[in-house]
């Protein structure tokens, strides 16, 4: 991924803006905590381009509509609907004629490939009714590396219409399942958050769970099962070098980062216990808890002061939450059911976790606090929820059951809405989501 | 299925090292569980002191409710001849492989599994099998063995599996 971010440049609004300014207050906004959402009609023509680039511009435009459409704020309007095309992505376009299709906003974009082989792609954010500029970019890339950028300027275009980060340049980690349910073959797989470019980091031969990124992207922790005892791996992607966590005689299981990147926070079984310890990368480890419980789950809050983790220490699986360092724990969850999975927002407001109750299996949120619990999706088996980095957006797995069944890969936003399957090769489960790219 | 089991056990306990006369019984294991002893035939041919006869004359694994890692009559009689035969057999090892069924998140049932082949280690041990001849594993909810969404295969998954070592 290093070799991405040497690659990428991005020229933030080098471009001048063409059209007069209008009022801010006929400006085009989504309301994205609103109660009932509707999903802004945006046009996306395909990007302008030569004989060598018309292609990647056509598929550009079909990355960038398909970003925006999956995360139920955009109605991407059909291409065969317009009056009009875009032929110099650099000239004013006639609003009137995409004013006639009713798109409220436009995206015009080119593609050419510039004197030393890289691609430059541009893109202008047009509010169609205002008749302004609202953003515009120019950016240069490998040729490889046409849908990193085709989802740099979806999040551009998310960001200025919902005032929110973006999160389409982004990948996900997770645990690819071939084979027969008894005997399930895992692998881990990476891909992007709209599930293209599938890259297996693992071969299957040993059963993997678990993985989740370090703060970089570049490297991902998880559990594997090999010859010796199941314990808890550090992965770099880029160079597949493998180093174990700690050096301990039991099972090692439920890794994750910590917000800086520098310790694993994860459980260790002892004599059928398991407790919570952090493990600096190279240091020495630090036990969190020290109960005859089920400590595991750990992860931290976004500032490093806090962790979540799940508990049997009442009786059966609860929420707690303790300082980084360990020491008292007050439980958070008293709902129906029991609760696992905890994981903490990037923005810090909310814990997302599985809740398993008489209705099934359910992802839901609550305030670090334990008040304002909500649950998102709620069914037959739905487990392990990960944040998209912007926190609106959750991915989880979901199993149908059946003995031919297995797990899938879904998201749902923070309101509950906009449920939508993550399209993988295989069945999938344990999703972990990147950070956004740099 | 219960009641299957604990009349086979019996029975089975009687035919402890008289593998023959437990060919009547063989099919009765093979029924409850395909994945027994790798698919092997009918008891007839478990030489005694072989792993066959082990999986099949004496039990190789124990079941758990719900969230629970006690051990019941049934899995306490099981491990009792479990540790019998390790007693006649001094040259095998054993892995205890703890699991847990579907209905839990995965993080939770690595350390239930963990904690159930922990119970029955603590009993083989009690039972005077030397605890260095004993390792534990557990895999959690990823091995079930019974597939069908319904209690009857999540109670033979919730189990604990006493698996000899190679070199017996």
């Amino acid at each position: 991924m290093r070799k991405l971010v040497r690659t990428l440049f991005a020229a933030l609004t080098a471009l001048a803006a063409l059209a007069a300014a209008a009022p801010s207050s006929a400006e085009i906004t989504i309301n994205i905590n609103g109660g009932n959402i509707q999903p802004l009609p945006i046009a996306i023509p395909n990007f302008v381009g030569g004989a060598d680039t018309a292609a990647v511009g056509q598929q550009m435009a079909g990355v960038i509509a398909g970003d925006l459409q999956r995360s139920g704020l955009f109605q991407v309007l059909d291409q065969a609907s317009f009056v009009d095309r875009i032929t110099d992505p650099n000239a004013v376009p006639n609003f009137q004629n995409w004013r006639a299709i009713n798109a409220q906003a436009l995206v015009s974009g080119g593609i050419v490939r510039a004197a030393d082989g890289r691609l430059q792609a541009d893109f202008r954010l047009w509010d169609v009714f205002g008749g302004t500029q609202l953003a515009g970019q120019q950016y240069f890339t490998t040729p490889e590396n046409w849908r990193r950028i085709a989802h740099i300027i979806a999040d551009a275009i998310y960001e200025r219409l919902t005032g929110e980060k973006g999160y389409f340049d982004t990948r996900i980690v997770f645990v690819d399942e071939s084979g027969p349910k008894g005997n399930r073959v895992k692998r881990l797989a990476l891909m992007d958050q709209d599930g293209a470019n599938v890259r297996f980091l693992t071969n299957g031969r040993d059963l993997v769970l678990t993985p989740r990124f370090s703060p970089t992207s570049q490297q991902v922790t998880y559990m594997s099962f090999g010859t010796s005892e199941p314990r808890v791996y550090l992965l770099n992607i880029e160079s597949g070098q493998r180093t174990l966590v700690g050096n301990f005689p039991n099972m090692t299981f439920s890794p994750r980062f910590s917000p800086d990147g520098n310790s694993v926070v994860m459980s260790l079984e002892q004599d059928g216990n398991a407790n919570i310890y952090a493990m600096p990368i190279g240091g020495a480890p630090a036990r969190l808890t020290n109960t005859a419980a089920i400590d595991t789950s750990p992860s931290y809050s976004p500032d490093g002061s806090r962790i979540v983790f799940e508990s049997d220490r009442g009786g059966n699986q609860q929420l707690y939450v303790m300082s980084a360092g360990g020491g008292n724990a007050n439980r958070i969850s008293f709902g129906n059911g029991r609760y696992g999975t905890p994981v903490w927002s990037p923005r810090g407001d909310l814990i997302a976790f599985t809740r398993q109750s008489g209705s099934g299996f359910a992802i839901g949120v609550m305030k670090p606090d334990g008040s304002g619990e909500r649950i998102l999706t709620e069914g037959f088996h739905n487990e392990g929820p990960t944040w998209a980095p912007n926190g609106r957006v959750i991915m989880f797995f979901r199993d149908s059951g059946g003995p031919n069944g297995g797990p899938q890969l879904w998201s749902v936003d923070l309101t509950g809405r906009n449920e939508q399957r993550v399209p993988t090769p295989n069945f999938a489960s344990d999703p972990a989501w990147s950070p956004l790219l740099k | 299925m219960t009641t299957t089991t604990r009349i086979f056990s019996r029975r089975a306990a009687l035919a402890l090292g008289l593998a023959l006369l437990a060919a009547a019984c063989a099919k009765s294991p093979s029924e409850l569980d395909g994945q027994l002893a790798g698919g092997a035939g009918g008891a007839g041919a478990a030489t005694p002191g072989s792993a066959q006869d082990f999986v099949v004359n004496v039990g190789d694994r124990v079941f758990f409710d719900t969230d629970s890692t006690s051990l019941n009559t049934e899995a306490q009689t099981t491990l009792g001849r479990q540790a019998q035969w390790l007693a006649l057999y001094p040259r095998y090892t054993v892995t205890v492989e703890g699991h847990a069924d579907e209905r839990g998140t995965r993080e939770y049932n690595l350390a239930l599994g963990a904690r159930r082949a922990k119970a029955a280690q603590d009993f083989l041990v009690a039972r005077g099998v030397a605890s260095t001849r004993i390792r534990t594993i557990s895999y959690g909810k990823e091995r079930p063995v019974a597939l069908c969404d319904q209690d009857s295969c999540w109670a033979q998954n919730r189990r604990a599996v006493t698996v000899l070592n190679a070199g017996g």
